[in-house]
């Protein structure tokens, strides 16, 4: 029996009509279809919006006094109110939310990347190299992260916030790399990185190419929780005059600021603190969905018992 | 095992050793003490303050290394130094470290308890309006800073004097000072003291707590030996807390290790902004004013608290775990 022609260009293009599922979009679909992710990551985008596209919208800019207005409560001039200063809130806050973004996503990323080459190369080299890497973990541990920063704080100013992340990024990575460490050292026995191995493949393009790639998932989800971590934390250094250093703003140095004046003028502290609270939920919660979408089982065999 | 503690001790102290030399370094080559003196008036002969800073072991024209040994070499004796108003560190520090184990040892007691409760509870009546609605509450909390909570009590509470119009929270200090009366009043004095850092400090752990001993929970409920304990004929409750409780609280407890270096910070903050006067505070003003010996004393604690932190959740999971004990 044979088909035809017609019918065999029927069934091919009827193959090709079918697309193979990508990881990527099956993710992305288990990670829309939930609840929280659609909340999440629309809070995330409004405030990614405000903080980058907001600064235009208003007519002053954060570096501006008005000095007919000290400490006014909102209105059409100032949509947000005015600080003691004359510094108009909606203009600074903008810059605090866009300020803290950047930081917390540098830092996050930084810091899990870290934590991945540290914690992959701690497991598959065993022997000296892991040990040595897991006293330094371990030690980092044990340094209290919040007192090294505050003691470097005279090194961030004028404008060396660059470094700031790169030594908020230095606290972040300790608790990751113990999971990747342990990861890596199960990932190790797998048949396919023995057969990179056996074919001599150099252990470091293993790591970089075949063991990192592999836990994708799980630094996805660490790098989004970190970024509410360095936020949190680099709001506090601000709050007590460690981080982010005047003239520029951040969230932190605004609460501080605004809780002196919060009895009379809420405006300038419920702003900053409220995007604040909203901004780390919404990290939060894209965090927490993601790490469902990326491993639906663990959740699933818990809720059907 | 005797062996295996011995080394993990030795491992512990090295690491105390390394992470306060390293933050004695850090602290004494970042703070400069010497701008203390600077721009006063009448400006202080700088022979006057060499002479000063080099009494202190602060002075920044000795080597590093130099003021390191005479530093390591006071500490061998259990001496910190010297503070830069030229108190003693030790003594400054004796008297604060009670302030910060009261608060600490409440905020870490009330929070964790509450929160193994509310998450079990919640476990239980897994997706009831309880479950919902602690789940909920603990994610709006996790997204809430400490610094941010403690304000937004200390405005929730002047408000709330106000309507009441009374006194019925303190937001400052541990204790009214000059307060005369019996024992019954100070109680109740330092109880509306306590109250609100106690809130803001133990809060976050609550969420913490709640959320992960929920799900600890779930994992044991649907297990075979609360199933054969039942069976066996035990009460429903007993089961549930003799059981199944023990059983969900062995990763709590390991996880503990890891929050309490949270919770130092967390403390830290609470004592700044409620004015106590215990070691978080100190942390915050010694490094304002470029106290180097008392930053060094404060980092060291710190990392002792942290192993010791750990050493206990070993500790408690060798009770609450019979493998462990046996192995």
């Amino acid at each position: 029996m044979t088909i035809s022609d017609e019918e065999l260009a029927e069934q091919q293009s009827a193959i090709g009509r079918i697309q193979a599922p990508s990881r990527l979009r099956v993710v992305a679909g288990r990670f829309f279809g939930s609840l929280q992710g659609r909340i999440g990551f629309a809070l995330l985008g409004l405030i990614f919006l405000l903080a980058f596209v907001g600064p235009y919208i208003g007519r002053w800019t954060y570096t501006d006094q008005d000095f007919t207005a000290f400490l006014q409560p909102p209105s059409l001039a100032h949509w947000w109110g005015t600080l003691q200063t004359g510094a108009d809130v909606y203009a600074v806050t903008l810059r605090g939310l866009q300020k803290s973004l950047i930081v917390g996503l540098l830092a996050a990323v930084i810091g899990t990347t870290l934590a991945a080459v540290v914690g992959a190369f701690a497991g598959y080299f065993t022997g000296w190299a892991d040990r040595s890497l897991t006293w330094v973990t371990d030690l980092m541990l044990v340094l209290p992260a919040f007192l090294i920063l505050a003691i470097m704080s005279p090194l961030f100013e004028s404008g060396q916030w660059l470094l700031f992340v790169l030594v908020l990024a230095v606290f972040l990575w300790m608790v990751t790399s113990k999971i990747v460490r342990s990861m890596t050292i199960s990932l190790k026995e797998r048949e396919f990185i023995q057969a990179a191995r056996f074919m001599g493949v150099p252990p470091v393009k293993i790591i970089f190419r075949h063991i990192i790639p592999n836990m994708s998932s799980l630094l996805v989800v660490d790098a989004t929780l970190n970024v509410s971590a360095a936020i949190l934390t680099e709001t506090s250094l601000s709050y007590f005059g460690f981080g982010i250093q005047p003239p520029d703003v951040s969230l932190g140095s605004l609460i501080a600021d605004g809780a002196r004046t919060a009895i009379y003028a809420p405006w300038t502290f419920w702003f900053c603190s409220g995007l604040l609270i909203v901004m780390v939920l919404a990290v939060n919660l894209v965090g927490d969905s993601l790490r469902d979408a990326f491993d639906p089982t663990a959740q699933r065999g818990r809720e059907n018992r | 095992m005797a062996g295996f503690l011995a080394r993990r001790l030795l491992n512990y102290l090295v690491l105390i050793i390394v992470a306060t030399s390293l933050a004695y370094m850090l602290a004494a080559s970042a703070l400069n003490p010497r701008s203390n003196y600077e721009g006063r008036n009448p400006p202080i002969p700088p022979a006057v303050i060499d002479a000063r800073l080099t009494e202190l072991n602060l002075n920044d024209e000795t080597p590093l290394f130099q003021r390191y040994l005479t530093w390591a070499g006071g500490l061998l004796h259990g001496d910190f130094g010297k503070t830069v108003t030229g108190g003693s560190v030790n003594d400054d520090l004796a008297r604060r470290i009670g302030v910060t184990l009261r608060l600490i040892t409440t905020g870490l007691i009330v929070g964790s308890v509450t929160g193994v409760l509310i998450g079990a509870y919640a476990a239980v009546k897994q997706y009831g309006v309880f479950d919902r609605l602690s789940t909920a509450v603990s994610f709006v909390v996790l997204a809430v800073p400490t610094v941010v909570l403690a304000n937004i009590l200390i405005i929730a509470v002047i408000w709330f004097n106000d309507a009441v119009g009374t006194q019925v929270f303190l937001v400052s200090g541990e204790a009214t000072p000059g307060l005369q009366g019996g024992f019954l009043t100070q109680l109740v004095d330092r109880l509306q003291h306590l109250i609100l850092p106690t809130i803001s400090l133990s809060l976050g752990l609550v969420a913490v707590y709640s959320r992960y001993q929920r799900n600890m929970m779930l994992d044991v409920l649907g297990a075979d030996f609360i199933r054969t304990a039942m069976a066996k004929g035990l009460r429903r409750r007993t089961a549930l807390t003799r059981h199944a409780l023990r059983t969900a609280l062995i990763p709590a407890v390991t996880y503990f290790a890891f929050t309490f270096g949270s919770l130092l910070v967390g403390t830290t903050f609470t004592e700044k902004i409620f004015g106590w006067h215990g070691m978080g505070e100190q942390l915050v003003n010694s490094i304002s004013t470029n106290d180097v010996n008392t930053v060094a004393a404060i980092s060291c604690f710190a990392a002792l608290a942290v192993l010791l932190a750990a050493l206990a959740s070993d500790v408690f999971h060798a009770v609450l775990d019979p493998r462990v004990r046996v192995g």
